[in-house]
């Protein structure tokens, strides 16, 4: 399962970044948050596998794909990037990928600890969100509840039409 | 049913998935794909911070707590960043990158 789901998830992200129609581009983008729900429930974070469909997949992808049929035509093509630009990129991209799992391959973690296997408990989620004690999030959840409220307001004076 | 995969696999994963939205986020012209670049590279942090929590630390919750406020920002940072596209585009009738050299006019 493991494998299936890593596979995808290179696969279409290699394709979202290299898809010359848009449109195609964002459904391959709804690919990998779906397979990234799909690791998240292997690792039994049934929760954060559920927020990751509706918001991400749901929510973020069908914003996306508005905005694109907003702006552009769907038979339109991309131009192709020129080779100037690609070359660097994609020479700062792999490098940066070897050297990361270079790292990550030489570095011994503790061997395999996964026994396990149950289930995030919804309740002991809700405790943890409003409790101000250690291992408490209360205080980041205030703070993300007053960035979301400014990003809708922002969103909403930026968006609407000018009167002059 | 994930046993047996190691931490290095979900690790290696997620650098692909990183420097892939990297080489999109260089490459990429278009304002609306450069923002599906930035989706890629938050979500594969996500991947990381799961990974490390389930596996190093099976009673603890940090990691998704940290998961859960990522994806929250992203939210956030997508609807603003889409309505500024909006705007550019009722402006100039175009959101490619390079067109866009003047701030006021």
């Amino acid at each position: 399962m493991f494998a299936i789901f890593s596979a995808v998830i290179i696969i279409f992200s290699i394709l979202t970044v290299t898809s010359r129609r848009i449109l195609r581009a964002a459904t391959y983008l709804l690919f990998v948050l779906v397979a990234t729900g799909g690791l998240y429930f292997l690792l039994r974070f049934n929760y954060l596998a559920a927020i990751q469909l509706t918001l991400y997949a749901g929510g973020i992808v069908v914003m996306i794909i508005f905005s694109i049929l907003l702006t552009s035509h769907i038979a339109e093509k991309l131009e192709k990037p020129d080779l100037k630009k690609i070359i660097p990129a994609f020479f700062a991209a792999a490098g940066g990928a070897l050297i990361t799992i270079a790292t990550i391959l030489q570095h011994q973690f503790p061997a395999e600890v996964i026994t396990d296997s149950s289930r995030t408990d919804i309740r002991e989620i809700a405790r943890s969100l409003i409790s101000t004690e250690k291992f408490g999030y209360a205080l980041p959840f205030e703070v993300i509840s007053i960035l979301l409220l400014a990003a809708m307001v922002g969103a909403i004076i930026l968006a609407k039409k000018r009167k002059d | 049913m994930f046993e047996g995969v190691p931490l290095t696999w979900f690790l290696i994963t997620g650098t692909i998935m990183f420097f892939v939205g990297i080489y999109g986020f260089l490459v990429r012209k278009n304002l609306i794909t450069i923002l599906m670049s930035t989706e890629l590279i938050l979500n594969s942090v996500n991947i990381n911070f799961v990974a490390f929590n389930k596996i190093l630390y099976p009673d603890h919750l940090e990691g998704m707590f940290f998961s859960l406020f990522i994806i929250a920002v992203a939210a956030a940072e997508a609807s603003v960043a889409i309505a500024i596209i909006i705007n550019i585009y009722r402006r100039l009738v175009d959101i490619n990158v390079e067109k866009m050299n003047e701030m006021k006019y």
